[in-house]
């Protein structure tokens, strides 16, 4: 188990580092950084000065070398629109993204697992027919377009909810239902699956043959297996929604990462954009790798691997 | 929707097989009577072939120019409201466009997007899967570590280089989905790979000493083909869905075009009055991605009964 986990961890740092790599050449391939980051009307001298002050005149190695160490303790350089550190700016909006994606995660969990459940033990039944129907919704409703209907139905006709912000306790419910809802369908068909999958294991069999009580076998022999995945389905999934809520926060000006995303790639603010990119890779990383360690500890399955 | 993938049947596969030998025609039909069974596929191929002839026949279908615009006629309510004429179905949007012939025109975008984004994601999926899965070793892992850094980066940051410096054009778009979507083929096929390849009669091919182009092209090329088709399936409608994001970060093909994503940003504005501008785009969206989704559930069940429906 100890070799898996390194090896987790070494391929991690692995994808760290062609991530860094990824970012500073994409940022010096597409032309000039120095044209790229500043505004478009900057003039000659004022471009010859970014360059000077960012170094960008300098030899690719040696750029590339201060990029990583800067990189490594947070240091993306200052944003061009707000001209403050990158990282400070995206410190101040991480927890309003945690935040929402917590209550979106939550949500998910607790309206999939069940559905899945339920579903998945006894299939063909109205309440699997709700859960595939959720699980279908997860991968056709554009996020966007169920935003808007959301607004117009229950913030502007019921006037239940606040159009937009986060000031108010419930302005939280619209933007997380409508993060939540991918990963919701996600998770309704996993859980469907493991449990339909586990059900015709031959332990269940056993357990059964011997006289077991469907509750037993259900909560102990099914439920348990089938956690497995979902935990680490569930770890991962919360990174992407950690990073991936631009479109949602945009249209319900959430205030966290995802609208610091859109509106820097509108003002063209590159570096708080490159250090917007790293961070989330980070965290995505990270919760890959946590939820590959939770399952090599978790099933004993994975250790000889 | 039946649940195929519960009954332990002879399964559609093998009754597959034993319609080979016999004409073309006897196989369509066979092809027929599945799709009969299964409903939902049925339902799924019927939305995409609406798709696919609305962007073929655009021209021949939409009852108006979908870039005309005429003030006079402007923010009219669809057919079926008070105040809407059967003149615009849909009605029409803020410059007096008429969003039936728009949406019909936006086909076009979304199914070059989905169809030619999954050819090439498909393509250096099955490639670089292929390699990575039959070479082993290192070619194995420092694939995997490419796959990781392109799933851990967000699309976002290749959409914003690539619209940024190259600017927003169709060929862009298609570029962006291309190479972010790529490693989830990648993925799939790598592992499709490995378990045809540790298969028994993979290892006999081995044994009697078939060279490594055989068993590539005889043996695992047409096992990967099932599996990618259903993946490819999936992964358009995804497409069509991010196509119409990137047309609201206003990333996506350029505003004067008639997308559905450039339709529900416009739309967005008149939420409150005008709010079917943004409904049927939406709609279409949601169509399109519904039939792709059902499609790919079907071929799933159809060419691999061994994955479950709810495998991804």
């Amino acid at each position: 188990m100890q070799r898996h986990i390194l090896n987790s961890l070494f391929q991690a740092a692995l994808v760290l580092v062609g991530v860094l790599v990824l970012v500073f050449f994409m940022v010096r391939a597409t032309g000039d950084p120095a044209t790229l980051m500043l505004a478009r009307e900057a003039s000659p001298e004022q471009v010859a000065a970014f360059r000077e002050k960012m170094g960008f005149n300098r030899p690719l190695p040696v750029q590339f070398v201060d990029f990583v160490r800067r990189a490594v303790v947070g240091d993306f350089g200052d944003s061009l629109h707000y001209r403050q550190p990158a990282i400070e700016l995206i410190l101040e909006r991480m927890p309003y993204s945690v935040y929402l994606a917590t209550v979106a995660l939550i949500m998910a969990v607790l309206i999939a697992v069940p559905l899945g459940l339920l579903g998945g033990s006894l299939p063909g039944s109205p309440v699997d027919w709700i859960g595939r129907l959720i699980g279908l919704a997860g991968q056709t409703v554009p996020p966007f377009w169920l935003a808007l209907l959301m607004i117009l139905f229950f913030a502007v006709e019921l006037r239940w909810f606040p159009t937009s912000g986060s000031e108010r306790w419930n302005s939280v419910i619209m933007p997380a239902f409508v993060l939540s809802l991918g990963t919701m369908g996600r998770l309704v068909r996993l859980t469907r699956s493991a449990v339909l999958e586990i059900m015709g294991e031959d332990y269940i069999r056993t357990a059964r043959s011997k006289g077991l009580q469907p509750r037993v076998i259900f909560f102990k022999h099914a439920l348990r297996n089938a956690a497995i995945p979902l935990i680490s389905v569930t770890t991962v999934q919360f990174g992407y929604m950690l990073g991936g809520a631009v479109i949602v926060e945009t249209v319900f000006a959430w205030p966290g990462l995802g609208t610091l995303t859109a509106e820097s790639i509108g003002r063209r603010d590159f570096p708080l954009v490159q250090g917007v990119a790293v961070f989330t890779s980070v965290v995505v990383v990270a919760l890959t790798l946590l939820a590959d360690v939770f399952y090599a500890v978790v099933d004993p399955r994975i250790r000889y691997d | 929707m039946t649940d195929q993938a519960l009954t332990p049947s002879p399964g559609p596969v093998a009754q597959l097989a034993a319609a080979r030998g016999e004409t073309w025609l006897d196989k369509l039909g066979y092809v027929g009577r599945l799709l009969w069974r299964d409903k939902g596929g049925l339902l799924g191929l019927l939305l995409f072939l609406a798709l696919v002839i609305s962007a073929l026949f655009a021209e021949q279908l939409a009852p108006h120019d979908p870039v005309l615009q005429n003030l006079r006629n402007a923010k009219q309510p669809p057919a079926w409201q008070a105040g809407g004429n059967w003149e615009y179905p849909l009605g029409t949007d803020n410059l007096g466009r008429d969003l039936l012939s728009r949406i019909i025109y936006g086909s076009r975008v979304s199914l070059t997007v989905g169809f030619f984004g999954v050819l090439i994601a498909g393509g250096l999926g099955l490639i670089f899967g292929l390699v990575a899965g039959y070479r082993g070793g290192r070619t194995d892992s420092i694939t995997s570590t490419i796959v990781g850094v392109v799933l851990a980066l967000p699309y976002l940051l290749f959409v914003v280089f690539i619209a940024g410096v190259f600017g927003r054009s169709l060929v862009n778009v298609i570029l962006i989905f291309g190479l972010t979507d790529a490693p989830i083929f990648v993925r799939v096929a790598r592992g499709e790979v490995l378990r045809i390849k540790s298969s028994g009669y993979v290892e006999s091919a081995i044994s009697i000493g078939a060279k490594p182009a055989r068993i590539i092209f005889e043996h695992i090329l047409p096992n990967l083909i099932g599996p990618l088709l259903t993946v490819a399936s999936f992964e358009m409608s995804a497409m069509i869905f991010y196509e119409a994001g990137l047309s609201f970060l206003g990333l996506s093909v350029p505003p004067s075009v008639p997308s559905w994503g450039n339709m529900l940003e416009a739309g967005r504005s008149y939420l409150r009055t005008l709010p079917w501008i943004a409904t049927f785009p939406g709609l279409a969206i949601m169509l399109a991605s519904l039939g792709m989704n059902l499609l790919g559930d079907w071929l799933r069940d159809v060419l691999d009964p061994r994955l479950r429906r709810s495998r991804r």
